[in-house]
């Protein structure tokens, strides 16, 4: 398939969208290792470095381990740094994600959500991320083709700025999303890399001035690099605003940390990140046609947690859905409920929350399963575990 | 030191070993019988830490700050040159 050129309108997988954005970003090394469904962008990007169209190096290495490795080694000498993965692969990363945040790297990352085996599955849900939640990586959900497309330059622009200088994570639900072929606005290349710019760490690898990088801590100062990566990480929320308002500055487009659909006129607000998002502001809508009140807030930036937005968005509900595409076995809820309920709390706000688990494993989430959760959650109670969601039972 | 003065990402100037002095991990001592050593080198390649030093003209020597008394250049020496001796 030829991409169509840029500055111009095409139909793309989200694989290959987020492919042809690391193109236009002036990457200097990818190393990845492909799986399904995240297999198109290396594809796409080896195809590219074949067809003379990417000047980016390419490591093809043998492990998602190595492919971090190999990343957080090229990151050191201050080049930009991309790689993608999906599921086991991530999981195999896990290792290197800390590392890479514990350096401080700028790496950014695409993957492409996929439940983890056993037993095996290639559909998406969220717990791959989930289950690396913790590693010191921005987290970004996408909706759809375009929004990861621009996730993706936007998302070099933040790790590379000085005051955040973490790496990023751009997540989207495999094959929902990454097989998913949509229309795309492609944006000029030349505006991409004026937003960008290039990265000016502040230390990088050189021979002629050797510097040790993640050098050992005691228990006398581990704590503070921790606290360090935590103050870049809350102060990344300020910061993701002012990348997206410069975005939107050439390319008119803007998502926000959360995205919210009739939250002021609504009892019942579900709480949702992902490709559902849309689905659900679908079921909304058709509910609010018909004189029903109830709203929708996506997250879309989901580490660091916009929780005042969140808990400001929310202050108008009697009734929160907080819904979770992944599984937490034996937690209260899942994890983005978690976080809700926090982000609540914090604010103080009491509010009472139902937990739903859905699209477990890739199962569909429809409109009419909206609707249905939405009915639930106005009937109560709404307390206690969280609802398995279209579990057959 | 508070976490605003420590350096992004635990950076810090490369060397910081030389300045390091490991003497006290060591339980035997390295000591080189000088009339049996040929300066073959081979303690110097196999050293695990740069605690072998070479000389111009002159045989080796053991750098007692940075050996942590492994042993292996006992074991390697091709003339026996090399014994480990117990810390006092």
């Amino acid at each position: 398939m030829t991409l169509v050129q840029t500055g111009r309108v095409a139909a793309l997988q989200g694989d290959e969208a987020v492919a042809e954005a690391v193109r236009q970003c002036d990457v200097d090394v990818v190393a990845a290792y492909p799986i399904t469904p995240q297999t198109i962008i290396v594809e796409k990007l080896a195809e590219f470095v074949a067809d003379g169209r990417f000047g980016g190096e390419f490591v093809p290495v043998e492990s998602e381990h190595s492919a971090l490795s190999a990343c957080v080694g090229a990151s050191l000498t201050g080049a930009r740094v991309f790689t993608a993965t999906s599921s086991q692969g991530l999981a195999y990363m896990h290792e290197m994600l800390y590392n890479a945040a514990g350096m401080r790297l700028p790496i950014v990352m695409a993957v492409a959500n996929r439940a983890l085996s056993a037993p095996l599955v290639l559909n998406a849900d969220h717990s791959d991320m989930m289950g690396s939640r913790d590693s010191g990586w921005i987290q970004v959900y996408g909706e759809n083709v375009e929004e990861i497309y621009d996730r993706t330059i936007q998302m070099f622009k933040l790790s590379e700025d000085p005051r955040v200088m973490l790496p990023s994570a751009i997540n989207f639900e495999g094959f929902i999303i990454s097989h998913d072929k949509e229309r795309v606005r492609l944006l000029d290349e030349g505006s991409i890399k004026k937003f960008l710019g290039r990265p000016k760490p502040k230390f990088k690898l050189d021979p002629d001035a050797p510097l040790t990088f993640g050098a050992i801590a005691t228990p006398d100062t581990y704590y503070e690099f921790r606290m360090q990566q935590n103050e870049a990480m809350n102060g990344a929320l300020g910061v993701f605003d002012e990348v997206e308002k410069e975005f939107e500055g050439f390319s008119g487009r803007r998502y926000g940390t959360v995205d919210a659909y009739n939250t002021d006129n609504a009892d019942q607000i579900m709480v949702i990140n992902g490709s559902a998002a849309g689905t659900m502001r679908a079921a909304a809508r058709q509910m609010n046609a018909v004189g029903e009140k109830v709203g929708v807030l996506a997250i879309k930036l989901y580490r660091p947690f916009p929780a005042k937005q969140v808990a400001t968005y929310l202050a108008h509900a009697k009734t929160v859905i907080a819904m979770d595409r992944s599984l937490s076995p034996g937690a209260p809820s899942g994890p983005m409920s978690e976080d809700v309920k926090s982000a609540l709390q914090a604010a103080g706000l009491s509010r009472p929350v139902m937990s739903v688990v859905y699209g477990i494993g890739g199962r569909d989430m429809l409109v009419d399963d909206g609707k249905k959760i939405f009915a639930m959650a106005r009937q109560g109670p709404v307390s206690g575990l969280p609802i398995m969601y279209g579990v057959k039972g | 030191m508070s976490w605003k003065e420590l350096e992004q990402g635990a950076v810090v100037k490369g060397g910081t070993s030389a300045s390091y002095n490991v003497s006290g991990w060591r339980v035997n001592r390295p000591v080189i019988n000088e009339a049996k050593c040929t300066n073959c080198l081979i303690c110097w390649i196999y050293c695990p830490e740069p605690a072998i030093v070479r000389h111009d003209g002159a045989k080796v020597t053991i750098d007692y700050d940075h050996c942590k008394g492994c042993g292996i250049c006992e074991a390697e020496c091709p003339p026996k040159a090399i014994t480990m001796v117990r810390e006092p």
